[in-house]
């Protein structure tokens, strides 16, 4: 090494307080495009995690398990999906949308959507059905009874949003392959640190890495809180 | 007490103990640039020198900045670059040695086939980047510090242009990657020849430009300095870049060929 852990750490912070242009360029970039991608998935696949916990329909199994598998597929295999629906000779080509912000949306609205659905599936299930009954016998409109569980629940389908805002903001694999790191377009934190550290240059790849490791323990922080105030009380 | 964590634990590390000194005769480790290994050049002379030497060839393909980094680091026994400039300072900063210009390839433009900037008959690559700015056109830049990336900097700088004209899209990526969002994009790169034509059969672009000083590609093999680090390869490394400067490895670089065209000029002089 050319220079010493400590003198890396030092410009790295130098870079996030000087508030250095481009590495904020960057920051703004990933939290705005895995922001959309959040708000955009968000309501369908909650109203997708109710319908298949209160709802029994055929093949309601095969759509849960299917959720539940492509929760674990890599978000790489998801690039490629992505990058093959939106290239010029694909599907979607004429959008023009590969190697731009609403590609990458695109993709990590994929990557996002199952965790939200398993994750808000399984907490409607812990739900107290009588309380639903309740609502609707009173003359409760649907959206309102669906508001007033969702709000009862609100730890547990709080612990999913933070959960798929986690896996897409950290994802690399797609990011890479969707938007293709174009400086102040689509370079997010991770494809940004792999392209400073194959460029050699640690001191912004340290900055960004330190940027996500907050937003991993604010949001580890969060869970913990939030995992506390759903145990089982015994009084 | 023996139990059999331990046993093999032991096993273990004397079989590590026994293959350590043996590994490091015979391993070199080659940082070299993506132009080199996506072509399949190394994969034509490396096996040659390997069964004449009896050493194995590790090879990191990266762009030149990494792999001159990786010199400085001494974590690889001899660099293959092409960035003259960057290659100087690496030897006055006493971290290589003996460099050897060993071969040379070129740059090309690469555009759409129906050429928006009207680049085609240009007088020189710095007159056609001046016409693919002011045409406000897709530049698809590499963005990584690359050789290639280091050229087309000092392009843009004879021409007098600052790249950040609207279309100028710097992607950090390397060659192969570029050129493909080159495509899917339908903009200007520039690119060595040899990624191209290796390329070629997947792009819908044409070259626009070619030729010139400018775009001469000149390819080094560095040595790194044996007071500096000790303990690497030092004599695997000699022998890589001896064999690369014979008259065999000289012919081989000439004959190698892809699609049936020479990638590489072979310029070893005494």
């Amino acid at each position: 090494m050319s220079q010493s852990w400590f003198e890396l750490i030092q410009q790295a912070l130098g870079l996030l307080f000087s508030l250095d242009k481009d590495l904020w360029s960057i920051i703004w970039i990933s939290f705005s495009v895995s922001l959309a991608a959040l708000l955009i998935t968000l309501i369908p696949s909650m109203l997708l995690g109710f319908v298949l916990a209160f709802k029994q329909f055929p093949g309601r199994h095969f759509v849960l398990n299917l959720v539940q598998t492509l929760q674990s597929i890599p978000t790489v295999v998801i690039g490629l999906l992505v990058y093959l629906l939106l290239t010029r000779m694909g599907p979607l080509g004429d959008l023009r949308w590969l190697f731009t912000q609403q590609g990458m949306i695109l993709g990590q609205m994929l990557i996002c959507a199952p965790v939200l659905i398993a994750m808000s599936q399984a907490a409607f299930t812990s739900a107290d059905k009588r309380a639903w009954e309740t609502a609707l016998t009173l003359g409760a409109s649907l959206p309102r009874a669906i508001l007033m569980v969702s709000g009862e629940l609100r730890g547990p389908l709080l612990l999913a949003v933070i959960a798929a805002f986690s896996r897409i903001v950290t994802e690399v694999g797609c990011s890479m392959m969707v938007g293709g790191n174009i400086e102040y377009v689509t370079r997010n934190i991770p494809t940004a640190i792999a392209l400073e550290t194959s460029k050699g240059d640690f001191a912004q790849a340290i900055a960004l890495g330190l940027v996500l490791l907050f937003l991993a323990i604010i949001m580890n922080f969060a869970l913990g809180n939030l995992r506390g105030k759903n145990q089982v009380r015994s009084h | 007490m023996f139990n059999t964590k331990h046993i093999l634990g032991a096993a273990l590390t004397a079989t590590l103990l026994s293959i350590t000194p043996v590994q490091a005769e015979e391993v070199i480790k080659l940082a070299t640039t993506t132009s080199t290994e996506n072509s399949g050049l190394l994969k034509e002379l490396l096996p040659t020198f390997e069964a004449q030497s009896g050493y194995k060839v590790q090879v990191i393909a990266t762009g030149t900045g990494k792999a001159l980094a990786l010199g400085r680091q001494g974590d690889v026994d001899l660099v293959m670059t092409h960035a003259p400039a960057a290659e100087a300072k690496f030897v006055e900063e006493g971290y290589g040695s003996e460099p050897r210009g060993i071969m040379e390839n070129d740059f090309v433009v690469l555009g759409p086939k129906n050429d928006p900037a009207k680049i085609k008959g240009s007088a020189s690559a710095e007159e056609a980047f001046g016409k693919i700015a002011a045409a406000g056109v897709p530049f698809i830049s590499r963005g990584d510090d690359s050789g290639t990336h280091k050229k087309e900097l000092k392009i843009w700088q004879a021409a007098n242009v600052k790249p950040d004209f609207t279309g100028y899209t710097s992607v950090g990526q390397g060659m192969g990657k570029t050129l493909l969002m080159t495509n899917e994009l339908q903009g200007y790169t520039l690119t060595d020849r040899g990624t191209y034509i290796a390329y070629k059969g997947k792009l819908d672009l044409d070259v626009d430009f070619e030729g010139g000083a400018t775009l001469a590609n000149p390819y080094q093999v560095i040595l790194i300095n044996s007071s500096k680090y000790p303990n690497l390869n030092h004599k695997g490394a000699k022998a890589l870049s001896d064999w690369l400067i014979s008259a065999e490895g000289q012919k081989m670089i000439n004959d190698f060929k892809v699609q049936g065209e020479q990638l590489f000029k072979a310029t070893y002089r005494q």
